[in-house]
């Protein structure tokens, strides 16, 4: 059941709008409901193959030989592909932005680094053919010693999952083995806190499920171009991913999608798009790759384990001073989309709650296991679930009612957030008393009058000192311990402020939009005004000026020199990206 | 042996699009001779209803009738790049970039529609039923359809539009992880009531109370939609599911929906949402996204709630019956915590 609450913030909202905010029917209802809507594998082609891939028994073994000439010669089968078929065959999604090492191969060469992973694919007139030609594949592994445990990965020693990342972490700005975020003096603030506390949090890895299992259908269209019915999340993702393995240009790959039985983050990694057109190339036929049930369960990538560590500073009267986190996103065997969630993590720290001081230190770890991806609510989900159990016990801790708890310490307009951007337009206080009334949750009358427009800013505005250090530097396990290097005087800012997004304008003479769109508070309606009036279009009028205009932080050191790691500077064809 | 309620809550943000940036959207929109417009896209509808969020947010900047729009995703030869459907921002990235591209279409229908009234087309307003007149001058007016047509086939004008949103992409820094993570985020606060079986280890759900502030709400039906499977979504994380249940031990993966633990019909609570609407300040028409928060807090709450009924803390997902009863086990028999509130003010 839905109720809106047009009341609270109405003054920030004009609500005489046509269509915008009406519950109406979908476009896509009608056929969604007689089961007309066509999905990706609702495209049949003559002569279509079918293509399936042999995994790797073990989670880590060294490839010693592949034979495949039985499999060669089994009825029905009409090609089957190994590593060194694969025009380029290392590739790590974050590439298209530029950000990551290539670590990953599409079908195996020299090692296996997770049970699961292709290794040979067959290409067959029937999936019935193409499963039995599967069996008659003979690949000699020598099993190697595994790694399962994120802790156990980064001790020095560990087995080496993946050879790009030889300490079993993901490298960040070619200096450190996990990010790192320092708001004020933690150490400093624990020491002085009445009740300090630290607790581990497990997330589990998560199995995406969607109803539309990953898969693809390509087939060879004239001009040496190739369509592709693709169930991916991001169309020109999986376009750039497979153009990139295939090694052909943008242009001869034409994606058809859109209409997705279902992705919850499952359907990024562009698990089939490049085999199946690989596969179209070399037959010149029609390809199929679809995962079956159990391969999108065990071997489709699901989200990703993390574990947690929270270390509060609380006083007596409820106030959180200090919070630090450590923490571990199990990556699996290849890095996928792991090392951006550990950065989004790290801009979520430390929850929606304002914090004087606040440190974390996120890694993405690699084991033996299939790679995990996104996941809805990727980077956060887990630290949530974390967070939010702490919270509750600060509160007990505190003897303070959890709503009351969370009122106390939410963030509000104008405070600073330990990434150093001010928080604005923020709600949490509001939900948390619009949920207290609705489940009958008593507050005090204090807690009922807080807002989150007021009790920000401020002195909570603010940039403190701030300790930093050079803990954990790449190849070096023994700097992982170690205590502050340099104290950054309050205010100190490094990295520019975005600017705000600007938009082309007219090229022909024409006047065109030159801002984005945006929202502007309710103005008292003219007598005469009709009941539907969007402000009215202006030929000839210069563009206007950004109407929001971020405030510059209070002091600003000098910018440091332009970052490689975090990526694209500049966009080319497809995003925009530099092909390796 | 006794069943035992208990009540927990969790508050959360959530933000809105690609951290750091970076991740652009494009949208054309263009009418066919009768003033029928066609929104052409790369975004992916995942059943999350990007399509009908897109066409909305398009027939309300064109100011016509929503029966006058369709939106055509996703074809790479027809539909310019949208770097995709994730991160909860194809409601805020793509919106915005329909509005720019409506707007252009928009500006060129009103300089078709002067021409015909030969008025300025500043004086101009549509009625968003398929009318366009003068502003205070209702009688002075043109059809969007006899204007598209005059544009086409008198004027050579072509009513179409570009648009792009990006925020650039933001560096992060090594040191103090200072970034420009990203600008709109949306908040909730969930409050779980369940009933713990201190002799099976079992937890029913038996009720969730939420309210979410999700900027602007553009359909409140698909809004529901999002939450309310979401929160199933958030149950199922909870109590459920995992594909390696003895984590970091990987043995003992499911193999289909039998082997894969979810709540099935008879585990579904009763669920009410409040949703508040502060427009985000670079929103589309102030619009968030509730794309992915929607399982966050219920999986905080669902835990906060069990170790109010019994006393038991369990830091590791998914909370099993097993888990349960070795935590009242340790403990010495279940715990419950102090009752909170009465019953729920909702049906």
């Amino acid at each position: 059941m839905l109720e809106m609450r047009k009341d609270i913030f109405a003054d920030e909202r004009d609500d005489n709008l046509n269509v915008i905010g009406k519950g109406l029917q979908r476009q896509d209802a009608p056929g969604h409901v007689t089961g007309r809507t066509r999905y990706f594998d609702d495209h049949a082609f003559e002569g279509m193959l079918h293509l399936k891939v042999v995994r790797s028994p073990h989670a880590h073994a060294r490839i010693r030989s592949i034979d495949i000439s039985a499999a060669e010669r089994a009825p029905g089968v009409k090609r089957v592909l190994r590593g060194a078929d694969v025009p380029v065959n290392k590739n790590t999604l974050l590439s298209l932005i530029n950000f990551g090492k290539d670590d990953e191969p599409t079908l195996a060469v020299d090692k296996v680094r997770y049970k699961g992973e292709p290794v040979v694919a067959i290409l067959a007139d029937s999936e019935a053919q193409a499963l039995a030609a599967r069996k008659l594949v003979r690949i000699d592994y020598e099993p190697l010693p595994t790694v399962f445990d994120v802790e156990e990965a980064l001790k020095p020693g560990a087995p080496v999952v993946n050879e790009t990342y030889p300490g079993n972490y993901f490298e960040y700005h070619e200096r450190f083995d996990h990010q790192k975020l320092r708001f004020g003096d933690v150490e400093r603030a624990f020491s002085g806190a009445d009740i300090v506390m630290e607790h581990r949090y497990q997330m589990s890895p998560i199995e995406h499920a969607p109803t539309e299992t990953n898969g693809t259908i390509a087939a060879p269209e004239q001009n040496g171009r190739f369509v592709v019915h693709s169930c991916a999340q991001g169309l020109f993702f999986a376009l750039g991913t497979t153009a990139k393995i295939v090694d052909v240009e943008s242009n001869r790959l034409h994606f058809i999608g859109g209409t997705v039985g279902g992705g919850f983050g499952g359907k990024v990694d562009s698990l089939t798009e490049p085999l199946a057109v690989l596969g179209a190339m070399l037959t010149g036929k029609p390809v199929r790759f679809v995962l079956d049930r159990e391969e999108e369960m065990l071997y489709g990538s699901p989200r990703g384990a993390e574990r947690i560590y929270i270390k509060d500073g609380v006083m007596r009267d409820g106030r959180i001073v200090a919070r630090y986190i450590r923490s571990y996103f199990d990556a699996g065997a290849y890095t996928r989309l792991s090392s951006y969630a550990a950065i989004k993590c790290t801009a979520h720290v430390p929850g929606p709650y304002w914090i004087p001081n606040v440190a974390s230190d996120i890694y993405v770890a690699y084991t033996n296991r299939c790679p995990s991806t996104a996941m809805r609510g990727f980077g956060v989900t887990a630290v949530d679930f974390a967070l939010e159990v702490q919270m509750d016990r600060l509160a007990e801790a505190a003897s303070m009612d959890p709503m009351e708890f969370r009122i106390l310490n939410a963030y509000r307009d104008g405070d600073m957030k330990p990434h150093r951007r001010a928080a604005k337009n923020t709600a949490l206080v509001e939900c948390v008393q619009v949920a207290a009334e609705k489940a009958n949750w008593p507050l005090s009358e204090q807690a009922k009058r807080q807002s989150s427009l007021t009790g920000g800013a401020g002195e909570r505005g603010q940039i403190p000192a701030t300790t930093v250090d050079t803990k954990g530097q790449i190849g070096r396990p023994e700097t992982r311990t170690g205590t502050a290097t340099q104290t950054l005087p309050a205010g100190t800012a490094r990295i520019p402020l975005s600017k705000q997004p600007v938009m082309e304008g007219a090229r022909d003479g024409r006047a065109a939009p030159t801002q984005v769109p945006r929202y502007e508070p309710a103005r008292p309606a003219a007598a005469a005004t009709p009941a539907y009036a969007p402000p009215p279009y202006q030929p000839a009028s210069p563009p206007a000026a950004p109407s929001y205009q971020p405030a510059p932080p209070p002091v600003s050191a000098p910018a440091s020199p332009a970052q490689t790691q975090h990526g694209a500077v500049r966009f080319s064809s497809v995003f925009g990206t530099r092909r390796r | 042996m006794a069943r035992h309620e208990g009540r927990g809550m969790a508050s959360v943000n959530y933000p809105i699009g690609m951290n750091l940036g970076g991740d652009p959207s494009q949208a054309l929109i263009h009418s066919n001779p009768d003033g029928k417009f066609t929104v052409a896209l790369s975004a992916i509808d995942l059943g999350q209803g990007m399509k009908q969020v897109s066409r909305q947010i398009a027939a309300e900047t064109l100011g016509v009738p929503i029966e006058d729009v369709f939106v055509d995703t996703a074809d790479s030869d027809t539909g310019p790049h949208d770097m995709g459907s994730f991160a909860s921002r194809g409601t805020h990235r793509m919106g915005n970039a329909i509005i720019v591209a409506a707007r252009e279409a928009r500006g060129v229908l009103l300089e078709a529609a002067a021409e015909e009234l030969e008025v300025n087309a500043s004086d101009l307003v549509t009625d968003g039923r398929g009318n366009i007149h003068v502003r205070g001058a209702p009688s002075k007016t043109i059809t969007v359809k006899a204007t598209a047509q005059a544009a086409q086939f008198k004027q050579g004008k072509t009513i179409a539009g570009r648009g792009i949103f990006l925020i650039p992409l933001s560096a992060v820094d090594a040191e103090t992880g200072e970034m420009n993570p990203n600008t709109a985020f949306a908040h909730a606060c969930l409050v779980a009531d369940v009933a713990v079986d201190d002799e099976t280890g079992e937890v029913e759900v038996l009720r969730m109370t939420s309210a979410y502030e999700l900027g602007r709400v553009i359909n409140p039906r698909m809004v529901e939609q999002q939450l309310v499977g979401g929160a199933w979504m958030g149950i199922s994380h909870a109590l459920y599911e995992t594909p390696e249940p003895y984590y970091p031990n990987p043995e003992h993966g499911p193999r289909d929906f039998n082997e894969y633990l979810m709540p099935g019909p008879g585990e579904i609570a009763p669920y009410h949402v409040t949703v508040l609407e502060r427009p985000a300040p670079d929103g589309p028409f102030g619009g968030k996204g509730p794309g992915e928060m929607c399982a966050n807090p219920v999986l905080p709450a669902i835990a906060n709630a069990v170790y109010n009924a019994v006393g038991v803390r369990v830091d590791e997902l998914p909370i099993t019956p097993e888990k349960i009863l070795r935590g009242i086990k340790a403990n010495g028999g279940a715990k419950p915590g102090p009752r909170r509130g009465g019953p729920v003010n909702w049906r």
